[in-house]
């Protein structure tokens, strides 16, 4: 294989495996959405958290991983009804953009809280997932990227088992399609609520294992988040596929815009360049590739 | 008792349409006045340099993104970068054209920062709502990183430039004092441009335009030249926000500085404040200036033994529960809370 073939290659896998990292930020929005109507700002927040906590446990503790994500994603569920119960039922009917402020409200508690108790200092999070370069040909791999795409892709799957196959999930559908609806066949909503953003915690904790392992957990972290956002609206706000589809399209972008265009216009243009994507694609599609059709009426 | 209008007989048109038609209020917005052209030569630098001067600064921020945001009902996430736009593109203009005057230059840095504004606003002709918010996120982060390039900063290698001097008409705006005062004529001139331009016929069209834009369009308003005529007066008033921040408040110009945070702080303003308020814009930044420093007090001011990195993070989790908590009392915003106040007082000793 020629050398800029190879190198091509090797570019646009490694972009597509990171992009599968931002899908998996962009899932708990996209749950968060579907169900509620609310746009969670918070959700960055809720992926530091969960790997601050991973990661403090055990290194302060020295909980093992296999017990410290159990303990995290029970501590999620506890955030979700606390959530629900202080934030969302006094602010039930108000309108979205109240809500989305009250969502970056949680953004500011969630961090400081995970600070108060674990400090800002950087750790690693190491649960074993192997960090090797793997050489394909002449291509060089990491083989941290394919397991984390591999955890995306089970993660998605369990995902859609859950909405499709099981009862809950099916709630959980019918409350997305219509609010009224569901609740005049006697569905209640702020159990599906507590639900929804259970889930949303439990995507945060992979998230926060995978990025942690990865980038090692700081508050930083929450800065790698704002990527996940374009990826959210070029996929639509309400659709999970399009949040995976997104994501490898804004990851392969990404990194060939960094790689070909970087040298070129200067460097660091990766911070801006998933928006643009997204910001062009939606002057020509404003509800971004799968999201429901906006009908408007008077 | 005090706070009455009964037997203030309005004879002419123009005093039925005054900003404040009621004389209590306009006695009010005197003394107000009055205080805040005393209040640098009674209080320290410190606090001048600390509490008075951002909170004006912000204060002028907040109007421009309210009028977007609280009139025009486009939410928008790039404050931030529409200040760096406007602060680099006065530090560009003085520095390159030596004898341009500074008051020229601040003008025409807004008049930069408001064509920008409008180029980032086009997409809101397709996009709304939250689609919108995060596009203009593109600008926030395409802004900063355009202006860290080299020619923006005078070839500087930190990317960090003190901002000039700045002396009009032989007043040089040097001391703190100085400087408060310049940005007290600032913010009263932009508050009361904007406070009229809302009740004017462009206001309203705004208004229409956030409560339902299809029946707006409708009834005849133009979607296009009004949404962007609230970006690009918005971005001014923003632009003009963000020079003085650089030249008064930081005395240097840093793209960093006016990050995706400050974006946040100042939509926070707008919204604690009071969507669609000119003078909750104020209340707004009154509060996102004192919380933090009242924070930072109160722990040591009880004898709390904590560390100062203890106090950062508990000040951030308290903002943000403090978010919430007046999200829920009053989602209308602390301007809300004004009017019912006076609304009580003109009753008062009624119930109703």
């Amino acid at each position: 294989m020629p050398m800029e073939l190879s190198f091509f290659i090797e570019v646009l896998i490694g972009g597509l495996l990171a992009g599968m990292m931002y899908s998996l930020v962009a899932l708990g929005f996209v749950l968060i959405f579907k169900a509620s109507g609310i746009f969670n700002f918070a959700q960055a927040a809720m992926v530091l958290f969960a790997a601050m906590f991973i990661a403090g446990m055990n290194q302060r503790y020295g909980v093992p991983f296999w017990l410290a994500i159990p303990i995290t994603i029970v501590l999620m569920v506890g955030v979700a009804w606390i959530i629900e119960r202080v934030v969302l039922r006094p602010l039930v009917n108000q309108e979205p953009i109240i809500m989305f402020m009250s969502t970056i409200g949680i953004f500011f508690a969630l961090i400081g809280f995970a600070e108060i108790i674990w400090g800002s200092r950087s750790r690693s999070l190491d649960v074993g997932i192997p960090q090797d370069p793997i050489f394909v040909g002449d291509m060089l791999f990491q083989s941290y990227d394919l397991v984390a795409g591999a955890i995306a892709i089970v993660l998605v799957l369990m995902l859609a088992v859950f909405a499709q196959r099981t009862r809950m999930g099916r709630v959980l559908r019918a409350v997305a399609d219509d609010h009224q609806a569901a609740q005049a066949v006697g569905i209640r909503l702020s159990t599906v609520w507590v639900v929804v953003w259970a889930i949303a915690g439990f995507v945060a904790v992979v998230a926060g294992v995978v990025w942690g392992g990865n980038l090692g957990v700081q508050p930083v972290m929450v800065d790698v988040a704002f990527k996940a956002l374009p990826v959210l609206l070029l996929g639509g706000l309400t659709s999970i596929h399009g949040a995976i589809i997104a994501g490898l399209i804004i990851g392969a972008g990404e990194a060939m815009a960094e790689v070909y265009l970087g040298p070129i216009i200067g460097g660091g243009i990766d911070n801006w360049f998933a928006y643009v994507i997204a910001m062009a694609f939606m002057v020509y599609r404003p509800e971004g590739m799968f999201g429901e059709k906006i009908i408007e009426r008077i | 008792m005090l706070y009455r209008e009964s037997g203030q007989f309005k004879t002419t048109y123009a005093a039925d349409q005054a900003m404040l038609p009621i004389r209590q209020d306009q006695i009010f917005l005197a003394l107000v006045i009055l205080v805040a052209i005393a209040i640098p030569f009674l209080v320290s630098n410190y606090v001048i340099q600390a509490l008075l001067l951002p909170f004006l600064i912000y204060s002028v921020a907040a109007i421009g993104l309210n009028i977007l945001v609280g009139y025009c009902g486009q939410i928008s996430l790039g404050t931030g970068g529409f200040m760096a736009v406007g602060a680099f593109a006065a530090w560009n203009l003085l520095a390159r054209i030596p004898e341009m005057p500074p008051l020229v230059a601040f003008v025409l840095a807004g008049l930069i920062a408001a064509g920008t504004g409008v180029l980032f606003g086009l997409p809101a002709l397709r996009i709304k709502g939250f689609y919108l918010a995060v596009t203009t996120l593109a600008a926030q982060f395409f802004l900063i990183w355009l202006l860290q390039r080299p020619w923006f900063v005078g070839y500087s290698p930190t990317g960090v430039i003190s901002a000039q001097t700045i002396e009009i008409l032989g007043w040089r705006i040097d001391t703190p004092v100085d400087r408060y005062l310049f940005a007290l004529a600032v913010v009263i001139i932009i508050a009361l441009a904007a406070k009229n331009l809302v009740r004017s016929a462009t206001g309203r069209k705004w208004m229409a335009i956030r409560d339902m834009d299809v029946a707006a369009e409708i009834i005849g308003i133009r979607p296009m030249p009004t949404k962007l005529k609230a970006f690009a007066v918005s971005s001014f008033i923003v632009g003009i926000a963000g020079v003085l921040w650089a030249y008064l408040y930081l005395g240097q110009l840093e793209a960093e500085a006016f990050d995706i945070y400050t974006s946040f702080d100042v939509l926070f303003m707008v919204i604690i404040g009071g969507l669609g308020s000119i003078l909750g814009s104020f209340l707004g930044a009154a509060f996102v200036v004192i919380v933090p420093i009242i924070l930072n007090t109160v722990p040591s001011a009880i004898g709390l033994p904590l560390g100062t990195a203890m106090i950062s993070y508990i000040e951030i989790f308290i903002f943000g529960s403090l978010i919430i908590f007046f999200l829920i009392v009053e989602p209308h915003g602390l301007a809300r809370l004004w009017s019912i106040a006076k609304q009580k007082l003109r009753l008062w000793p009624f119930p109703y």
